[in-house]
């Protein structure tokens, strides 16, 4: 039966609850793909991936299969992957190396990495036809914007609205907390993408992100395994490395968890600040700090390495880690599965094992043998198939409703468990939906 | 073990050509293979692998992780490139302790995923070894693997090779280090891997 709120998406969304056929119905769906996937910024990929002329990847934003390109320029393009001919798909492989232009393997069509065309098979057969080889109907078609922040490139398929640093706001601290820890300024990317598919709706995914609550009891397990672990190793050799603590700490009691707090801004962004300690004195992050201190001088390496956040989440499609340099994008695939590409980066400058240590957190929390998402995931396909019950209508987000701190549209939580980014994330959806 | 005073010679190994472009997937080099009338180790050596097969799908991660030497690595690489998952990302990059750590969630009686069917079969073929160094007692032992997983009513599979890096000891064989090469490895995972393929 069609969904009657179809109609009046603004009934689905109260201050405090969700209608539960906002993650269940696929006619919903399909309007998020137009209203808000194909407006807003998606994050395409960052530009390391493309590193020379001539390199690509392939993404998903929305729908729409694009891909991303470094042209003879040097400039950074992200295209429709589809030929402007016959519509046969340009680049079938994920990402590579096209030596000196794009081909089309059905009909020879050539492109320039800015997607210009370059040379017609038989072009003389277009003569007194009503395309003309100079049409721009020739190339191939980029989308509407494309803007990048230090180094992260994102493309809007909407030809109007807010500008990239506009609509990041306040969260694009995302990309300045990871690139100012490294001492060069700038990251690098770690040419290796993770794929992990959730048999869930996106929306799920992100409720997750910065739920305080879940740890203690999602990952109990893990959390307890690893603290056995790590303590066995202490009592044997003094201590243990940090890979430990990465999963130790999702042991927390459930009361730790509300001195850490969300603060949430407008488009749905919101920041978990951080719980870990990733400030240990041990000589590697003290030789850390000294090229730190090198490059910024004191007072600006202290202020970097004091910020102070675990998760920067940009709703709909990005969830970003600056202290241990990944990221999650999002891809919605269809109204219960969704994609996840999981990235990490180097911070230029920094000494070897700076790196490692976060490539543990990457390898272990991130990878497809990750020990914490097992059952995140396990949840997500549990909520999605209870969504689908009829033996409720209402998925509640009343924790601490109404006690969280606003101003000018910023919503500080007061506890770090109060659903405050669920009802900020909603905010943002109804505002595109609506 | 009786400690042979001379031992025989050994060949310096061939450098692999320098590539400019890396393969998709390394080639399997042509080694000398061990003499076939060694058919006695090469039949211990499989009596081992399929023991280690026995106790992935029997579950019995203790024995499994005993398997390994203090010092073995559980290593699935990001990428069959990879010659070393020291420093580069890795699907598994697992040293006893981190594999206790694995073993000690999939026991936890709130690991929720684990509260669920499951059941894996391991089918193990194409035993060779490789080399055999009577000099340290190293062998390395290419096989090839194919994991049927059954899981909450969905069924995956994963196949590909392992390379078996084995120590001699007054125990056995143990594992120096395991490399584990799924063909389908670098696709997309529906859900993630919980326990060792």
């Amino acid at each position: 039966m069609r969904n009657p709120l179809l109609t009046d998406l603004a009934r689905t969304v109260e201050p405090d609850r969700v209608h539960r056929t906002v993650y269940t119905d696929a006619d919903i769906f399909e309007l998020e793909m137009d209203r808000i996937f194909h407006k807003v910024w998606t994050y395409v990929g960052h530009e390391s991936q493309v590193k020379s002329p001539g390199d690509y990847w392939t993404v998903q934003i929305g729908r729409q299969p694009m891909i991303m390109t470094r042209a003879d320029d040097g400039k950074v393009h992200v295209l429709y992957n589809r030929c402007p001919h016959r519509g046969n798909m340009i680049c079938s492989e994920r990402f590579g190396h096209a030596d000196k232009q794009l081909i089309c393997s059905y009909h020879g069509w050539q492109f320039d990495m800015d997607g210009k065309v370059k040379a017609i098979p038989l072009a003389q057969g277009y003569q007194g036809t009503r395309l003309s080889v100079d049409d721009p109907a020739c190339h191939i078609k980029p989308a509407p914007r494309v803007a990048s922040y230090r180094g992260f490139v994102f493309a809007s398929l909407a030809a109007e609205g807010a500008s990239l640093t506009d609509w990041l706001g306040p969260a694009k601290i995302a990309f300045d907390d990871m690139c100012d820890r490294a001492p060069a300024g700038e990251v690098e990317v770690v040419p290796n993408c993770f794929r992990v598919i959730q048999q869930s709706n996106w929306k799920i995914f992100l409720e997750n992100q910065l739920d305080a609550v879940h740890p203690s009891i999602t990952h109990e397990s893990t959390g307890k395994a690893a603290l056995e672990v790590e303590d066995d190793i202490k009592r044997r050799s003094g201590k243990a490395p940090l890979d430990y603590h990465f999963l130790s700490a999702f042991s927390l009691p459930l009361p730790k968890w509300d001195g850490v707090q969300t603060i949430n801004y407008p488009h749905g962004h919101c920041i978990l600040q951080a719980y870990m300690g990733l400030r240990p004195r041990d000589p590697d992050t003290l030789e850390y700090e000294r090229l730190m201190t090198k490059a910024y001088g004191e007072k600006r390496m202290e202020e970097i390495l004091n910020v102070g956040i675990h998760h920067v989440l940009l709703y709909p499609g990005l969830s970003v880690q600056p202290p241990l340099q990944q990221l999650r994008a999002v891809r919605p695939l269809g109204v219960d599965k969704t994609l996840t590409e999981i990235w990490h980066f180097r911070l230029k400058g920094a000494p070897e094992a700076i790196y490692r240590r976060a490539l543990g957190y990457y390898n272990l929390v991130n990878s497809p043998s990750t020990m914490v998402n097992a059952d995140d995931l396990w949840n997500f396909w549990k909520c999605h198939q209870g969504l689908s019950s009829e033996g409720g209508d209402w998925v509640s987000f009343h924790r601490n409703a109404g006690q969280d701190d606003e101003q000018d549209g910023v919503i500080k939580s007061k506890l770090g468990t109060s659903e405050a980014p669920m009802r900020n994330q909603f905010r943002a959806w109804s505002q595109y939906m609506t | 073990m009786a400690k042979k005073k001379k031992a025989a010679p050994r060949k310096k190994a061939a450098r692999p050509a320098k590539r400019s472009v890396p393969a998709r997937r390394p080639a399997v080099r042509a080694k000398a293979s061990v003499p076939a009338a060694d058919g006695a180790l090469l039949g211990s050596v499989e009596r081992f692998l399929y023991r280690q097969a026995e106790l992935l799908d029997g579950r019995r991660w203790d024995d499994f992780i005993e398997l390994f030497t203090a010092d073995g690595i559980y290593w699935m690489p990001a990428s069959p490139e990879q010659t070393t998952g020291d420093g580069v990302p890795s699907i598994f990059y697992e040293d006893r302790n981190l594999m206790t750590v694995r073993m000690k969630r999939l026991r936890h009686p709130h690991a929720w995923s684990q509260m669920t069917a499951w059941g894996t079969s391991h089918l193990i073929g194409n035993v060779a070894i490789e080399t055999d160094d009577r000099r340290t007692g190293e062998l390395v032992v290419r096989s090839r693997f194919h994991v049927m997983e059954f899981r909450h009513d969905a069924t995956r599979h994963f196949a590909g090779s392992y390379v078996h890096h084995l120590r001699r000891t007054s125990d056995g064989f143990r594992i120096k280090l395991q490399r584990v090469d799924a063909v389908n490895a670098q696709g997309p995972y529906e859900y993630v891997l919980q326990a060792w393929l």
